[in-house]
């Protein structure tokens, strides 16, 4: 069993819901991200979402974009994103580590190459945001051979047969998008995320984690108990923006909120 | 290969490239377009609507003009100019927005978003949207908007909004960037105009439509003038529309050679060009697959050309198809070479053409001479130069 399904089955047994962070690799510098997932971990996050950067980040809001173009000023890649991944993985053997970025580099690195060194850095997931299932699937075959999931997105306007494209195509989790628009935008409304859970929950039973617009405790737990999980990210880059003169004040206001999330989620 | 050309796939594949590469938040909108844009092209009413804008609105046809004085100075083949320059507007962009206007309106769109890089698609852009009532926002790099800023001022006349995009290269590529980001969060009511040939399907082959009248024109006029076909076709390729628009009803004719000409900047070897046919490699950038500017680790490179328009590092994907087949030729003008087809064509027939187009020219002037008195070039005179005035002007150490 994967490392992503072990640990959603873990949840579901115990009653609790994912917390799952999502960092920029190299941002703001390739030597912060270890030390941080590492950080995150012990504040009791379930899996990590690490975002290669990418120069054209197209379905990202500006916070993202910005932690890509600084993660790009040090020469971060796909390739040394894996490098990071392999690292973290030295003294990390539970965690599962989800790669979430965009195509190009992927496709420049070639399908199959890249399967093999997501499988030599022992990653466990890789969602491709402008990878829709349609086009997918060489990449996901190469992928699911080698013991990783396949991550797809699906989005407020995603129809019932979308869903079902996305159970058949994917594992681990789905990526609920819970928001018309770029991530850490700001006017998530939880009933319209409710109705939408009904609809997924009816295609398919992979866990579903939601993410886009999660701000705070208090709304991570709402959307956690409607999904399985929540994914937060602008709200822990924007932590890293404002402190960049200061990257251990950066790490520990990353920690203390997500140690509150963590109690929040589980209370 | 060519006899019976049928691309792209109902997918959107030109061969290996083309395709649907977006976020999942943009495949709903995108398969209420295609559907759109199946029904209508099809259907009697929206083409006899679309006929008369062309006619009425925009003024085509344009006029296939034979400039004999040029011709007889290159001393080679004939070189008839296809005059997209004399079009609403400026150029061949306002085909393309005319159409997709009419598209939105019958879709129920209320507000129009485009990208832009010289501003001639964005002017386009605003002008059908003015003309239709709809809410107007055109992006561009703010790159652009400082070079091209007689066009800003154009659009904002037409009561568009032009939002300066600041980030990444702040030119076309980005202000794209930030189309696909505010069509992500309005999918409901936007209708997005995209202004080449490039995008998820079916904008390549949407767009390519639209334009293909410019090739239909061509075919004809070059018949009842010459009483034959052309042997070569010129046209200038940034995201690639005025040359897919003048090739596509050509393809199948064999004995028409066709030249696409990329922007080589400060020249291919220097690295700073936006020539990715020439010396790029294929990826997937904004929806597609094709030829891309992109470094070692897939990351997109920043491109240089003297003309916004030819500043993007990507390329329609049925112009990667068509290199790949060698049904088309791709070749390259540098800066230097482009202001000397700008000066040629200004000097030598009286029409000023755009930055752009004079790629095409400068090429022409390359063509010409190594073919026959009786052969012919068609070439695609794109846009005309105003927009450049200020460009050329300060290169001349002029303040206007």
């Amino acid at each position: 069993m994967s490392r992503l399904a072990a640990k959603f089955e873990e949840l579901a047994r115990t009653g609790r819901k994912a917390l799952i962070p999502f960092i920029t690799a190299g941002d703001p510098r390739p030597d912060f991200t270890v030390p941080m997932m590492h950080a995150m971990v012990k504040a009791g996050v379930d899996v990590i979402e690490l975002g290669v950067p990418f120069s054209d980040p197209m379905a990202d809001g500006p916070v993202i974009q910005r932690a890509s173009e600084r993660a790009l000023a040090h020469k971060m890649s796909l390739r040394r994103t894996l490098e990071i991944a392999t690292e973290f993985r030295k003294t990390d053997q539970e965690t599962p580590v989800v790669l979430m970025g965009y195509l190009n580099p992927i496709e420049t690195m070639g399908y199959e190459n890249f399967a093999n060194a997501a499988q030599r850095a022992e990653i466990d997931g890789v969602l491709t945001v402008d990878l829709p299932p349609e086009e997918g699937l060489e990449c996901s075959v190469l992928l699911k051979a080698r013991g990783i999931d396949p991550i797809f997105l699906l989005a407020p306007n995603s129809s019932d047969e979308r869903v079902k494209k996305m159970d058949a195509a994917g594992s681990g989790y789905i990526y609920y998008v819970s928001l018309k628009g770029v991530t850490g935008a700001g006017h998530l409304n939880t009933a319209d995320v409710e109705n939408k859970l009904q609809q997924i929950r009816a295609n398919t039973q992979l866990p579903v984690a939601i993410g886009f617009g999660v701000k705070d405790a208090q709304t991570a737990k709402t959307i956690a108990n409607i999904g399985d999980g929540v994914v937060i990210g602008s709200t822990l880059i924007s932590k890293i923006e404002a402190n960049l003169d200061d990257l251990e004040k950066a790490k520990n206001e990353i920690v203390e909120l997500l140690a509150s999330i963590r109690q929040a989620l589980d209370s | 290969m060519t006899e019976k050309y049928n691309m792209p796939d109902e997918r959107g594949h030109f061969g290996p490239y083309g395709g649907i590469f977006v976020a999942e938040t943009l495949i709903p909108p995108i398969q209420e377009l295609n559907a759109a844009y199946h029904q209508y092209l099809k259907d009697p009413e929206f083409i006899a609507e679309l006929d008369a804008d062309l006619k009425n609105y925009v003024g085509r046809p344009s006029p296939l003009y034979h400039a004999e004085r040029w011709s007889r100075e290159l001393g080679g083949a004939q070189i008839y100019l296809k005059r997209e320059d004399l079009n609403h507007t400026g150029s061949h962009k306002i085909n393309n927005t005319v159409g997709q206007a009419l598209l939105a309106k019958r879709m129920g769109k209320t507000r129009i978003i485009a990208e832009t890089g010289a501003g001639q698609h964005g002017v386009a852009t605003a002008t059908v949207a003015a003309r239709l009532g709809l809410e107007c926002v055109v992006y561009m790099g703010s790159v652009d908007v400082a070079r091209q800023s007689l066009n800003v001022y154009r659009m904002k006349l037409l009561g568009a909004k032009v939002v300066a995009v600041e980030s990444g290269s702040k030119t076309l590529k980005d202000a794209l960037n930030e189309a696909l980001r505010d069509w992500v969060t309005n999918v409901d009511n936007t209708f997005y105009i995209i202004g080449t040939v490039a995008g998820p399907h079916p904008y390549p082959a949407m767009v390519r439509d639209f334009q293909a009248i410019i090739g239909r024109e061509s075919k004809q006029q070059c018949q009842e003038a010459t009483g034959r076909l052309p042997d070569a076709l010129v046209a200038c390729v940034g995201g690639g529309s005025n040359a897919i628009g003048l090739f596509y009803p050509f393809i199948e004719d064999e004995s028409v050679k066709m030249y696409g000409v990329e922007a080589a900047g400060d020249g291919i070897a220097t690295g700073r060009h936006s020539a990715p046919l020439c010396a790029g490699r294929p990826g997937v950038l904004h929806g597609n697959r094709t030829y891309l500017m992109a470094d070692d680790d897939g990351e997109i490179i920043e491109t240089h050309s003297i003309s916004a328009g030819l500043d993007y590092p990507g390329v329609g994907p049925e112009h990667a198809w068509l290199k790949d087949t060698g049904r088309a030729t791709y070749v390259n003008i540098t800066d230097t070479e482009a202001l000397e087809g700008f000066y040629a064509l200004t000097r030598m027939e009286g029409i000023i053409p755009a930055l752009e187009s004079s790629h095409a020219m400068a090429y022409t002037m390359k063509l010409a001479p190594t073919m026959n008195k009786d052969e012919i070039i068609i070439v695609n005179l794109s846009g005309r130069g105003d927009k450049d005035m200020q460009t050329m002007a300060k290169r001349e150490g002029i303040e206007l």
